[in-house]
């Protein structure tokens, strides 16, 4: 039905026609989703701290997100006089959209095997068949940074330019383990197209998920993209403590609101690449393999794929009302002393594998001995360092130190 | 002048053990503190408009100004409270009480007009401690609004209506025990202390025995 729709149009529009069609279907359901995982992001941070959470606006509080929405829309939009007028209202802009951007490669369903443009079958992703899919999404979420920076700059206010700073150097170093974290995937599924990475586990059963292969890649994956997407434990940019508002101090109603919106579309997009690259996308055993042909298997498919990708959205706003912050020296030291080397160790072990074929469910060993050895090496080295000298107060005063 | 090192004693951090340098061991245990929260969920927060929240008895909130038993105000205008108050925002104006009025003859003065400004008290509640008759008592009325703040000085009807409204309540029970008026009107059974203000001749404080008599 959909082809015969597309072939109304003249020839040269219709590769366009369900790419825009998936735009504006993920648009859609990305912003109505993002306003509901605002609302069960701060009824769930209430019930762990044994509170109500928001219950006014509708049944149990149902239409919150609506108010919430028309609130941004209709408040004032303050400008500040002492800002950067092109560059402040450009910042919220870019936020929004290169994590947009970087969900077009991110399948949200069961891709069809043999997908053109034109032939109306539906994509379920925005750009099908980008080989460097990996790649892209590191580098276009790493540019995300870009608006946190112009933001905070262009804001002319000191705890938005440190907050920004911050951000800058968090982004750059964590960069490194989650782009380093997902070689070994590449390596072992011998392509960088998510879509071929998730179609190598569906066909390989339950048991080929990359999770059995690569579970320390996936903690490194999950730690470093949670600080990519500036969550807490990771959020020192915001810092509220420190920093009033972080970057978007200067910032109010629906331009804050889109800095928001960048966010949680940020952390939605984690949330499907870890259920992708580690837990097999929309496979799921029995009920959703890939040559299940059953009515409504598409359906289900989808479905398996946006509960595991749910879950890990719960577990990620678990986490940020558990754990406390980060200090920033440790926020770097987690980076480049724990993370970086687990994660080019663990290349190093896929590689080994691949190289003198041996069986692949050697790597869950491997895992494990490298997730102990970190914990080993942390145990004995991080102690002398943290020592003081027995004499700390003579070495600041000289002179009036020797006098006693 | 500088601390002598021996006097400083450097707190170090512990050291982690094993587990703990891996991290993930107390990330899931957190995870398991918060997760039992949401999973045996009891709230601790009322809905506060219509539940109102249950306050203990010696909450201090709105003021009242008591009656005695002929339903008067229960005040005899000693200016003791408004003496006690560190905000000074008791304002008392006494009247004689009329001498022929049999209704009265228990009395030598009653408040004229006896005002509080609400906005200025700090609800220390040195007034309730310092009234000799048990008149003047915070009762745990919290939620005080008004449009402006001429509304928020209470006067004497004020108050009163304040003790018609919460004398029934169990948390706002009438603290007098004793006498008519409270402990300090049994004046037969009472040493009464000399008058530390000049009074009138006829005032009965005036005539009474008092430690500071000599006869
Ligand atoms: S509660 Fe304290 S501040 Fe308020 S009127 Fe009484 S004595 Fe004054
Ligand atoms: S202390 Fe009691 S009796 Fe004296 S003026 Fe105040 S309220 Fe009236």
């Amino acid at each position: 039905m959909l082809e015969q729709i597309i072939n109304w149009f003249p020839e040269w529009a219709r590769p366009f026609i369900m790419p825009m069609l998936t735009i504006a279907i993920v648009l859609q359901v990305n912003l109505g989703v993002c306003s509901y995982l605002i609302l069960l992001e701060r009824k769930l941070s209430a019930w762990m701290q044994d509170r109500i959470g928001p219950n006014r606006v509708g049944p149990w509080g149902l239409l919150q997100p609506v108010a919430d929405m028309l609130k941004l829309l209709l408040k004032e939009d303050v400008i500040p006089g002492h800002v950067n007028k092109f560059l402040y209202v450009l910042a919220p802009g870019i936020s929004v959209f290169t994590t947009m951007l970087a969900f077009a490669v991110v399948p949200f369903g069961p891709v069809p095997r043999n997908l053109s443009a034109t032939d109306g079958q539906f994509p379920y992703i925005i750009a099908p068949g980008v080989d460097l899919g990996l790649v892209f999404i590191f580098a276009v979420t790493s540019l995300a940074v870009y608006g946190i920076i112009l933001g905070g700059w262009a804001s002319n206010n000191k705890y938005s330019a440190l907050g920004a700073m911050r951000a800058s150097a968090q982004v750059v170093s964590y960069e490194i383990p989650l782009g380093m974290s997902v070689v070994g995937l590449a390596l072992l599924t011998g392509s960088m197209s998510i879509e071929k990475i998730l179609l190598h586990q569906a066909d390989a059963g339950i048991l080929g998920w990359n999770i059995w292969f690569q579970p320390l890649a996936c903690v490194i994956f999950f730690a470093a993209a949670m600080a990519e997407a500036q969550r807490l434990p990771f959020d020192l940019s915001e810092c509220e403590q420190e920093l009033v508002g972080g970057w978007h101090t200067e910032y109010s109603a629906m331009k804050w609101g889109l800095f928001f919106l960048g966010e949680y579309t940020h952390v939605i997009t984690i949330s499907f690449l870890t259920s992708i690259l580690f837990f097999g996308g929309w496979h799921f055993p029995w009920i959703a393999e890939p040559d299940s042909q059953y009515l409504g298997s598409t359906l289900v498919k989808v479905l398996v794929l946006l509960t595991k990708s749910f879950a890990f959205i719960i577990v990620i706003q678990m986490l940020r009302w558990t754990i406390p912050r980060f200090r920033f020296d440790q926020l770097m030291g987690l980076a480049w002393k724990v993370l970086i080397p687990l994660a080019t160790l663990n290349v190093v072990c896929v590689m080994i594998v691949k190289q003198f074929h041996l069986n692949e469910w050697w790597l869950l060993p491997m895992s494990a001995a490298l997730f102990l050895g970190a914990g080993l090496i942390g145990t004995q080295s991080s102690r002398p360092f943290a020592r003081r000298t027995s004499e700390p107060v003579a070495e600041a005063h000289g002179h009036h130190a020797h006098a006693h | 002048m500088p601390i002598n090192p021996k006097d400083i004693e450097w707190v170090e951090e512990p050291a982690m053990n094993f587990w703990e340098s891996t991290y993930l061991p107390a990330v899931f245990d957190g995870l398991r503190t918060t997760g039992q929260h949401v999973a045996d969920f009891h709230p601790v927060t009322e809905f506060y408009p219509e539940q109102k929240p249950d306050l203990p008895s010696h909450y201090r909130g709105v003021h009242r100004l008591n009656r005695d038993d002929k339903g008067r105000v229960k005040c005899v205008a000693c200016m003791m409270c408004a003496t006690a108050c560190p905000a000074r925002c008791i304002d008392i104006v006494a009247q004689d009480a009329p001498k022929d009025d049999p209704h009265w003859a228990d009395r030598d003065k009653f408040p004229k007009s006896f005002v509080i400004d609400e906005l200025k008290c700090i609800y220390c509640g040195m007034c309730e401690e310092a009234c000799p008759v048990d008149s003047i008592e915070l009762t745990n009325i919290f939620d005080l609004t008004g449009m402006s703040r001429q509304e928020m000085m209470f006067d004497k009807e004020k108050l009163l209506s304040v003790f018609d409204q919460t004398k029934d309540s169990a948390h706002n029970p009438v603290r007098t025990h004793k006498g008519k008026l409270g402990h300090a009107s049994d004046f037969t059974n009472l040493h009464t202390l000399g008058p530390a203000t000049s009074v009138r001749a006829d005032d009965r404080s005036a005539k009474a025995n008092s430690a500071g008599v000599i006869e």
